[in-house]
């Protein structure tokens, strides 16, 4: 680390702490007028919303092309089985009918098969057996969507059943099947080990520490579902041969390079277009059967073809999330000071190992369990493995794991509490990362950029009134009532990545960024990530403005479409802000940069002479002769001779390699009452106090965050995936795979404290997917916390009622 | 079969298969696509549209069930160019982010204000809770319906239907 990086990181915390001490205010205490309208960052109304609350946003569904067909997908009914036959005729038979497809026939022209995110493969559709319930049989492509889902009924399949392998605990047993047989030499459901830590260190540690706690953790297998489902328009061009994909993607680059390198597709020949999106939460980066489907059929029909998922559709066969057992040690003294954690994680990745992550990470970002804590050593162990379910692994707001991380950090620190006999929140306050430690390396090699914790969770407990609680607690369990108070403080990192460290499938994770300052003044910046409602529209439009002074107004922002954007890597990971923010922000300034030397030409000063105030350059020292960027700008593309060198126009491009991922972090406090009667649990308030550096536009900041706390309660309470033992997924449709509602979420309490990045060029951080991985924790330790009466140290989610009542009857069990 | 219904204040006369869903109707039939489709359960309400000023999931009514009746989807809330103040409170408030559940749970919130001009908060949570979304958390949806609450207008098309 160099000195300079060191000098900022003191620089930024010493800006910190001041900062902190005086922007400590409640989201709703900073309401401003609806009209005041920033030049730059600030609350501003979003640019999305005048079509959306119109019903005029163009969603993938709503895209309809003239003779287009429809594309309807037959599935397997069971989780594991040999296709013995599969006969169509019937369906072929049918006068609305165009095509029906079976793995077969894909295969004959190599098609049968993909590569997944993780450099396995995965069948388009089944050829030679079904993997997982639900998998991708065969297709029919008919007029219209309801004659194409009676055709499928028409399909007869004869399937030779196999024992599914369900349970991941016995996925490595030597007599269970092998699910993976089209795997060269494949005769176990072994995926992979990963390691990250000193073994050895962390051994000694546990060895002379005071106090040992150990447990074992479940994160049970979870789904992103965003409201709008998946799927794809296709339209192959005969003559030209161009293919046009409008598509539910979260990442429009990196599937256009994916098909051009899995189906031989030229490349320039291939348009992705990511319209207005329903939802993301990392369901939508993978590429699914389906799209590839619907090439393929517009390809050989020469019509336009749709695909739409149906819910169930969605639920059972798109990338879902978590699916990890994890045994967790900590040690510690017995005074409290936190030494070391390790941890042998069982992770089950279904029958494709589609996990998106960078290439280097198999197990994502998870090597940050070590949390937010100064330890001594640490250490973890991994082995992933298949089984009869569906593919995917990191989705849901994950971050590339660090929800699994965070969860076990948090939980397994307030089961040495517990043991301790110690507050959650005094056990954190004393083991917290210093400020002066940062940047701070992590005892598994993450660098953390900046973070001031203390001050955080300080506000956490001032705005919740934490002593206040629990003596409330402490009544009321004298009473007989069942309230808890959960802590959880969490560190995040987000923004992946450096291109030397970090690559999925080859494509270095740099974001490209285009700006065009047009000669009235007026500006397009095009993005290579895409919204799925986190208001780029609205942010990237700040940041140009915040650098260059045009009004967001007047900046269009243009995404979500592979011909007219640079490239990138796409939206997911809160990787947005962090690595396409600063693009947005270097960009900018490299326009400016531009900027300045015409301007020296019109005042007729040299560029040293300069000085910029938000919108306009002034000669120093006489701020009456000065240029508007506007002015500039008309210059820039009209009469007349610009100084020596510089070309006409106002427009540049960039691409930006960040140096290094942001750390953003928060104090979560959760208050929660159980009946003990029904065992159902209600969350009366929940505080979130973020840190994500630099807000570019508070509103959007405490959307992000209100989102993910839902997503918690969801996960908390009532979200799972579930098997039965012959591998049917019994979470198919909404109606069994509950997410919350208006009435079981609270008003959220947010407040935040502003610790920006040194190393990005406006201190911003990721704040997406902060409250989806800090709010599990924060609940369930409430829960726990409120059956301490019952001697209860830990429950596995979701805690349902019936899983809270056998739990207070002493019979917990884990949920996978 | 022939259906012969009031889309938005104008009559619609169309001939539809017996079985066709109004949701597929609406989108399909008469390119009203800010009407969405999200689950096959009437679980996520994205789908909402009011019928004679009720809020109906039209993933769960036959096009054919709508025939004689007013049917207003999230097109109709704008009335020549004044938008409803459910649809300004929405963005006032940050009440959406990827908009998909938002033109159902705009309707119902009409459909509420229409007949309870004040409502509190728990009412509001109460009347949206037949629908998910999955971005905002729901706390700037009620704040959004608060704030159309406090700028009610008198051109209810709204008390109307």
């Amino acid at each position: 680390m160099t000195t300079t990086a060191t000098t900022t990181a003191t620089d930024t915390a010493t800006d910190t702490a001041t900062t902190t001490a005086t922007d400590t205010a409640t989201a709703s205490e900073e309401e401003t007028t609806p009209d005041e309208r920033p030049i730059g960052f600030g609350r501003l109304l979003r640019k999305e919303d005048p079509r959306l609350i119109r019903g005029m946003g163009q969603f993938v569904d709503d895209v309809s092309l003239p003779g287009m067909l429809h594309l309807a997908i037959l599935r397997s009914p069971v989780a594991h089985a040999r296709i013995v036959s599969i006969d169509k005729s019937a369906a072929e038979a049918h006068p609305n009918v165009v095509a029906v497809i079976t793995g077969e026939d894909l295969a004959a022209q190599g098609l049968a098969w993909m590569p997944t995110l993780s450099n396995d493969v995965q069948a388009v559709l089944a050829t030679d057996k079904v993997r997982f319930q639900h998998q991708e049989v065969a297709f029919v492509v008919a007029t219209d969507r309801y004659s194409a889902r009676d055709a499928l009924e028409l399909i007869e399949v004869d399937y030779d059943w196999i024992d599914p392998v369900v349970d991941v605990r016995s996925a490595l047993d030597q007599d269970s099947p092998v699910i993976r047989d089209d795997l060269e030499n494949k005769a176990d459901n072994h995926i992979f080990d990963w390691e990250t830590g000193d073994e050895a260190a962390t051994n000694e540690v546990f060895e002379r520490a005071d106090v040992v706690v150990s447990e074992e953790i479940v994160y049970p297998r979870v789904h992103p579902a965003p409201m709008g489902t998946c799927g794809c328009g296709a339209n192959v061009e005969r003559v030209s041969g161009q293919v046009t994909l409008w598509c539910t993607t979260q990442a429009p680059h990196a599937h256009r390079t994916v098909y051009a390198l899995v189906a031989g597709l030229p490349e320039h020949k291939i348009r992705v277009i990511a319209p207005d999106i329903g939802g993301g939460f990392g369901n939508k980066v993978p590429i699914y059967p389906g799209y590839v489907c619907a090439i393929v059929a517009s390809l050989v029909i020469g019509k336009p073809v749709k695909w739409m998922e149906d819910r169930t559709e969605n639920l059972v066969s798109t990338g879902f999330a978590r699916d990890y057992v994890m045994k967790a040690d900590i040690a510690a003294t017995k005074d409290g000071r936190i030494l070391a954690i390790r941890t042998n994680v069982l992770a089950d990745h279904g029958a494709f190992n589609g996990v998106a992550a960078p290439v280097k990470y198999p197990a994502g970002f998870f090597g940050v369990f070590t949390g937010s804590y100064d330890l001594e050593a640490a250490h973890a162990k991994m082995t992933a493995v298949y089984t009869n379910k569906a593919p995917g692994g990191v989705a849901y707001a994950c971050s590339f794991r660090i929800t699994e991380a965070v969860y076990l950090v948090e939980r397994i620190v307030d089961c040495l509490a517990y043991e301790l006999d110690m507050d959650p929140a005094e056990l954190r306050l004393k083991n917290f990362i210093k400020p002066e430690q940062f940047p701070y390396e992590t005892k598994t090699g993450w660098v953390y950029d900046s973070g001031n914790y203390e001050p955080a969770m300080r506000k956490a407990m001032d705005m919740a009134g934490y002593a206040e609680l629990r003596r409330e607690q402490v009544e009321r369990r004298a009473r007989g009532e069942l309230m808890g108070i959960g802590v959880a403080f969490f560190t995040e990192a987000v923004g992946a990545g450096p291109r030397k460290d970090m690559d999925i499938l080859g494509l270095g994770m740099a974001d490209g960024c285009e700006l065009r300052v047009h000669p009235t003044g007026k500006a397009i910046v095009r993005l290579s990530v895409k919204t799925q409602g986190q208001g780029h529209e609205t942010t990237f439009a700040q940041i140009v403005s915040e650098e260059i002074g045009i009004p967001p107004e007047d900046i269009e922002v243009i995404h979500g479409d592979t011909d007219n954007t640079p490239f990138g890597l796409g939206t997911y990971g809160s990787r947005s802000t962090p690595v396409s923010g600063a693009a947005a922000a270097m960009v900018t300034r490299k326009v400016r940069d531009k900027a300045q030397i015409i301007a020296s030409g019109m005042l007729e000063v040299s560029v040293a002479d300069l000085e910029w105030t938000k919108g306009a350059f002034s000669v120093k020292g006489d701020p009456s002769k000065s240029v508007t960027i506007q002015e500039i700008a008309m210059k820039a593309h009209g009469a007349g001779d610009l100084p020596d060198g510089i070309e006409g126009g106002l427009e540049a491009q960039i691409c930006y390699n960040p140096e290094n991922l942001t750390y953003p972090f928060g104090a979560y406090i959760c208050v929660v009452d159980v009946d003990p009667g029904t065992a159902v649990v209600k969350v009366r308030r929940f505080i979130a106090v973020d840190d994500c550096g630099t807000q570019i536009n508070p509103m959007i900041v405490e959307g992000q965050v209100h989102g993910g706390l839902a997503d918690g309660v969801g996960m908390a309470l009532m979200e799972i995936i579930g098997f039965d033992e012959d591998g049917n997924c019994t979470s198919s449709s909404l109606m069994d795979y509950l997410i919350p509602t208006a009435l079981e979420t609270p008003d959220w309490e947010t407040g935040h404290t502003v610790t920006p990045s040194p190393h990005h060029p406006i201190g911003a951080k990721g704040i997406g997917e902060s409250a989806t991985v800090g709010s599990p924790p924060a609940i369930v330790n409430a829960i726990v916390d409120a059956l301490k009466p019952f001697g209860v140290r830990h429950a596995d989610m979701p805690l349902t009622p019936s899983r809270v009542w056998e739990t207070m009857q002493g019979n917990h069990t884990p949920p996978i | 079969m022939q259906v012969n219904m009031t889309v938005n204040g104008a009559e619609v006369n169309e001939e539809i298969e017996p079985r066709h869903l109004l949701v597929h109707f609406i989108r399909d039939q008469l390119g009203l696509t800010g009407t969405h489709w999200g689950c096959d359960t009437s679980n996520c309400g994205t789908c909402v549209v009011l019928i004679d000023g009720e809020p109906v999931k039209s993933c769960t009514q036959l096009a054919a069930m709508a025939g004689g009746h007013e049917v207003t989807t999230v097109e109709g809330l704008e009335v020549d160019g004044v938008l409803d103040p459910i649809q300004e409170g929405f963005m006032q408030c940050h009440g959406l982010q990827c908009g998909f559940c938002t033109p159902g749970m705009m309707l119902t919130a009409r459909a509420l204000l229409n007949s309870n001009p004040n409502p509190t908060e728990e009412v509001i949570r109460e009347a949206i809770s037949g629908q998910i979304c999955r971005c905002t958390g729901y706390s700037t949806i009620v704040r959004s319906i608060q704030w159309a609450a406090d700028h009610e207008t008198n051109v209810s098309l709204r008390s109307a239907s």
